[in-house]
């Protein structure tokens, strides 16, 4: 096996006297694919946070590529929660795009090679013909392709996805997994996918991260999405049943949250 | 009579100043609208005020008084980065608290009277030399300024949470744009008065969001709007002596309408660049893009009004370039 690209070691996190995650250890290799889950307040998103550097954990310490998180922010691939535009900013897909590349800089730059940069990732993720159309007016799923199309144009060394399916229907969540799986295969980087669905990406899925409380699992699908390993976790009886290709968890605090509504 | 007063210094002066406080404005206007801080804007320059009338008490220059004042809430804003609601209730009570204080301070002002309703109303045809070559030095900071944080500012202020996940020191950005902004601040007063700032800050740039989806054409068509209003408010109130923010806000105000009636460019990039993109760079795989744009080009008929401009998948209409 190769050099981890991502490792985390003893990873602990407190927020006002309650414990997020304690003691949290894994390692992702080039390319791999570990899907984040749990209840909403688990610290899903706090861990991305962790990741970027932008929170310093409590306990233990992560690297990436061997260097502090912080120091790697700019070579970090992030796409966040949807959240809507102003209908009327003047900001264009191309623009939003181009952002990803030299928008952490000082000064205002040239075109000339972000330019060839952000040709390649719209076209990558099929989002050309809206590149000149303001991001307010665009969909949701069309908003979400330029969010990614964003987080992979510097070519990340890590890729960091919050929930990027929500408020998207089926075809165009299968079209932004595909999309992310598609680039990790090819530029072989490392995601982490924060999701409280995991059937969407589930025959992309490497790892399962599962934090619930204090408690946590990882491990394969099968590992981890079983009947025992949850129970555990929550400590009261919870089960979990394959359903064709789906998984589907019932009996959870937030039972309903772990397959399609 | 409007040929002599052409002909004057003291017109000269002001066409100057007018220019140079209209090109500041405009600049970071787009940012101010894109983060929503009009109402920062209205008190950084009320409390702006309260500064001039504290110095005029003192027996100061009010310009200082002025500058000190907008810089001091400008940083305070600044440094609480407030959110929301808080920030708008906040900066709601610290206002009428400053403009009380204000109050009691002109009262307690034994000079003339029309040093406060220049402060309040600007009195741009009085600026002289000295005042110039400061509102040209302060001009050229804001402006340097907001060229080193450009495309960061850009980021943080439509994209603040990726932004922050790639490095953007997001919260000192914030703290420099109120900084800019107080200064920017203190330089409008001095042309349209503490009341009409918003006119030159806030409303050319509002205009300029409706007229383009371009980043950059957004400021430099915000800088022209805020150009034409105030160089055009000055000369008008040479041929007809009502007051010159008067002039200044209509203008601006009257653009801003036509702006807002008309339909917006729903592929914006088009409206100013159709041509450009023509001759897209080899090898790019727009040939879609490129069909449209020349299909769009040769015979510019009048903009579909059907769809308006809420669908995008609607024909891409035919946008005007806006007139001005």
């Amino acid at each position: 096996m190769s050099v981890p690209v991502v490792s985390a070691e003893g990873l602990t996190l407190r927020s006002h006297a309650r414990v997020l995650w304690k003691g949290l250890d894994f390692e992702l290799a080039a390319g791999e694919l570990m899907a984040v889950l749990g209840p909403n307040g688990a610290g899903k998103t706090t861990l991305l946070r962790v990741l970027l550097g932008l929170i310093k954990p409590s306990a233990g310490k992560v690297r990436i590529e061997g260097r502090e998180p912080a120091q790697m922010r700019s070579q970090i691939g992030y796409v966040p929660q949807q959240r809507a535009f102003e209908r009327h900013l003047a900001l264009r897909g191309r623009d939003l795009v181009r952002l990803g590349v030299d928008g952490h800089r000082w000064g205002i730059g040239s075109h000339r090679a972000p330019d060839v940069l952000v040709e390649r990732a719209l076209g990558q993720v099929g989002a050309a013909e809206y590149a000149e159309t303001p991001v307010g007016v665009l969909s949701g799923g069309e908003q979400q392709r330029l969010r990614i199309a964003q987080a992979l144009v510097c070519g990340p060394k890590l890729l960091l996805a919050d929930e990027p399916l929500l408020s998207l229907d089926p075809a165009y969540q299968r079209i932004a997994v595909e999309l992310i799986d598609e680039h990790r295969r090819r530029a072989g980087t490392p995601v982490v996918f924060v999701t409280h669905d995991l059937n969407p990406v589930l025959p992309y899925v490497d790892r399962v991260l599962y934090l619930a409380g204090d408690a946590w699992a990882i491990g394969t699908v099968d590992e981890v999405m079983t009947s025992e390993t949850l129970s555990r976790l929550y400590g009261t009886q919870i089960d979990v049943l394959r359903v064709r290709d789906r998984v589907v968890v019932v009996g959870g605090p937030d039972d309903g949250m772990h397959h399609h509504h | 009579m409007f040929g002599q007063l052409l002909g004057q210094h003291f017109v000269h002066t002001a066409l100057l100043a007018g220019a140079v406080v209209s090109i500041v404005c405009g600049a970071i206007g787009s940012f101010v609208v894109i983060r929503g801080l009009s109402f920062s804007v209205h008190a950084i320059s009320e409390l702006g005020f309260t500064g001039a009338a504290g110095a005029l008490v003192l027996g100061l220059d009010p310009v200082i008084g002025m500058m000190s004042g907008s810089l001091l809430v400008g940083l305070v804003l600044g440094l609480l980065s407030l959110r929301g609601s808080e920030r708008d209730s906040s900066i709601g009570a610290v206002l009428a608290f400053g403009l009380g204080v204000g109050v009691l301070l002109l009262s307690l002002y034994q000079g003339y009277a029309t040093e406060a309703t220049n402060l309040l109303f600007g009195s741009i045809v009085g600026v002289d030399d000295a005042q110039l070559r400061a509102l040209i030095l302060v001009a050229a900071i804001v402006l340097a300024g907001l060229t080193a944080i450009y495309r960061p500012l850009l980021f943080a202020s439509v994209d603040p949470e990726v932004a922050e996940a790639r490095g953007v020191p997001v919260r000192a950005i914030s703290v420099a744009i109120f900084v800019l902004l107080a200064l920017t601040t203190a330089e409008a007063i001095q042309v349209v008065g503490v009341l009409l700032v918003l006119t030159l800050v806030i409303t050319p740039a509002a205009a300029a969001q409706r007229l383009t989806a371009r980043p950059g054409l957004a400021i430099a068509i915000s800088i022209a709007i805020a150009f034409v209003a105030t160089e055009g408010g000055i000369l008008l109130s040479l041929a007809q002596p009502w007051p010159t923010s008067f002039f200044i806000s209509t203008i601006s105000f009257a653009i801003y309408l036509v702006a807002r009636i008309r339909p917006r460019p729903s592929a914006p990039g088009a409206a100013f660049s159709a041509r450009v993109r023509v001759r897209v760079r080899p090898g790019a795989s727009v040939p879609a893009d490129a069909a449209r744009a020349a299909r769009r080009a040769p015979s510019s008929p009048v903009p579909q009004r059907s769809g308006r401009s809420t669908q995008r998948a609607s024909p891409r209409s035919v946008p005007r370039p806006p007139r001005y």
